[in-house]
């Protein structure tokens, strides 16, 4: 008995479905609103003790409450559209950014059946959404109509069409494993993957290269440090977002947030082996996958903040370049290499297929 | 616990057990079809080029959604990861970075009225003239042409590639190598060596030693140094 058929024994068939969803994409998205709010929170602690300073330590204990004070504060301020702006694509945008990277959530599997839509082709609806992205920016930087919102929305448009192409190879040699598109079904294709005991494709030497490239990729795709140059406060100010102020500004920034957190699930999910413990012995279920789940994609953004920390911002033409000439060309041959060998040891020998 | 059941159908009598589904189906169809016909439309009336692209990228994302209706999700998703996620993009780009005189663009407006309507009556009588010479029955299967149906627990991307990579790797091949050509064919005409531009080499800075670089010249009082 699943929870929207618990409600469509009290409503009735339609309503009772239609209301169960409902809220569900509520106990969804809020969490991750309030996991944005501490993440943020998070991202700064990490990084002032990586610089021997104490980071928010005023509102609430131990300064838990200072995103939601900021947060307030923003609410509070004054909406301003700028003169020349084009209006409707100006006020668009940042919504764009921000539903975007709530709906990916849907198909993200939390435990063993814990998703809100059990995708058959859920790994391609995440890579949709996150191509989609760009448009929040790209939209926002065109329609500031100045100069340095423009810059930055060119460049991140470019960056991220670029380390797109690299991510949907890396994609494949995982999907190539798993067999299958669908989230929960790589999880569990994961499970004891690797000498029989250890969940993970990132255990898998094979695997290895394409989680560190994935990463990496994550990274220019989430516009994070040290590929943030679509906000490079030193040349363009803030970038795109420079002319967006209060509720606006709060939804570029709860997007970026949460596409942070999401490309943490993800990675969690391809390569740390999902809900499932890293390694495959019995007492460890005893935690319940959530837990394990919860704990991976906050491991996983301790990495972003670390990384944030510690590396300078790279040269666009540099950034390029890796993108270009040294990920597409390596994911491809590594898609090569992956294919070959599962052919050669017989992975796919027990699929359906279509005899001709 | 199962999180989200799909969809579970009444258990009363059967007339009403498959009722609301086809209403939605039928709802979102509408929904999605309306949408891409006013963004089309828009994508040829709006006056803003930029306007014109993102009503288009509309049309686009809305057809991937009568993809899904009609079952095709795989084909739904690389509608959007292709056309919205890449080529939309770049389409975009281009027409942000050009300096489009709006002006210019209007003035050759009536010039060319004449032309674009004889171009349409055109098209609108070959339209009918086919409608008028052949029937629009249902097509006939044939053991050439019969759909192969999919085997048992193929999702619809398994399917998808069982057919394309086997039936038709020739035309998927070829398709391919149309594409590489154009690609290539793109390169070689923008790229260009100028000579005398002095080129990043990364390989080359890396292996820079500070005994290649650098020299140590004692330079007399008033002389200068040749470097």
């Amino acid at each position: 008995m699943s929870w929207t058929e618990a409600f469509q024994d009290v409503l009735g068939p339609g309503w009772g479905y239609f209301i169960g969803t409902l809220l569900l994409i509520l106990l969804i998205a809020l969490p991750v609103m309030v996991g944005v709010a501490l993440a943020v929170y998070a991202d700064r602690k990490i990084w002032a003790s990586m610089q021997l300073r104490r980071g928010p330590n005023v509102v609430g204990p131990f300064g838990i409450l200072q995103t939601f004070a900021d947060a307030l504060k923003l609410f509070l301020k004054e909406t301003i559209i700028p003169s020349g702006a084009n209006k409707g694509v100006f006020l668009i945008a940042p919504m764009i950014t921000f539903t975007l990277a709530l709906i990916a959530w849907a198909v993200i599997p939390f435990d063993a059946g814990l998703v809100l839509a059990d995708l058959n082709v859920g790994l391609l609806y995440l890579f949709a959404i996150s191509s989609m992205g760009v448009y929040g920016i790209i939209m926002s930087g065109w329609a500031s109509n100045s100069k340095y919102p423009f810059l930055g929305g060119l460049r991140s448009a470019a960056q991220m069409v670029s380390y797109e192409v690299s991510i949907g190879f890396v994609i494949v040699c995982v999907v190539l494993y798993a067999a299958s598109f669908n989230l929960s079904d790589i999880v569990l294709a994961q499970k004891g993957n690797v000498l029989g005991f250890l969940n993970g494709n990132i255990f898998n030497p094979l695997l290895f290269p394409m989680a560190i490239l994935f990463f990496i990729s994550a990274l220019a795709e989430t516009n994070r440090p040290p590929f943030d140059l679509p906000e490079a406060e030193a040349e363009l100010v803030a970038g795109y977002q420079v002319e967006y102020s209060s509720m606006a500004f709060a939804l570029f920034f709860l997007g970026e947030y949460a596409n942070i957190l999401l490309m943490c699930a993800l990675t969690s999910v391809l390569f740390l082996g999902g809900w499932l413990p890293p390694v495959d012995w019995a007492p460890l279920y005893v935690i319940p996958g959530f837990f394990w789940m919860m704990g991976k994609i906050f491991f996983m953004f301790f990495v972003f903040a670390w990384v944030k920390a510690t590396v300078p911002r790279y040269r666009y033409d540099q950034l390029m370049r890796l993108g270009w000439k040294v990920f597409l060309p390596l994911s491809l041959l590594w898609v090569v290499i992956v294919s070959g060998w599962l052919v050669f040891t017989g992975h796919f020998d027990t699929l359906p297929g279509v005899s001709i | 616990m199962l999180l989200h059941g799909g969809w579970v159908p009444p258990r009363a009598e059967p007339s009403i057990r498959t009722a609301p589904r086809p209403v939605i189906t039928t709802l979102a169809f509408y929904l999605f079809a309306g949408i891409v016909v006013t963004a089309a439309t828009m994508v040829i009336l709006s006056r803003n080029p930029v306007h014109s692209v993102l009503w288009l990228i509309l049309a686009f994302f809305n057809a991937a959604g009568l993809f899904v209706l009609l079952g095709a999700e795989f084909l739904a998703m690389i509608l959007v990861i292709v056309y919205v996620g890449a080529v939309a993009v770049l389409f975009l780009f281009v027409v942000m970075m050009l300096d489009i005189d709006f002006a210019a663009l209007r003035a050759g407006f009536v010039k060319y009225l004449p032309a674009g309507i004889a171009l349409a009556v055109l098209l609108l009588v070959e339209l009918l003239l086919v409608q008028g010479v052949s029937s629009f029955g249902p097509v006939t299967p044939t053991a050439a042409n019969a759909p192969v149906s999919a085997a048992a627990g193929m999702t619809n991307t398994q399917a998808l590639g069982s057919l394309i990579y086997t039936r038709y790797v020739y035309i998927f091949q070829a398709a391919g190598m149309v594409l590489l050509t154009a690609m290539i064919g793109a390169i070689v005409l923008t790229h260009r060596q100028r000579p005398g531009t002095r080129r990043q080499d990364i390989g080359m800075q890396n292996a820079r030693t500070p005994a290649q670089s650098t020299s140590k010249v004692r330079v007399t009082s008033g002389e200068g140094v040749e470097l």
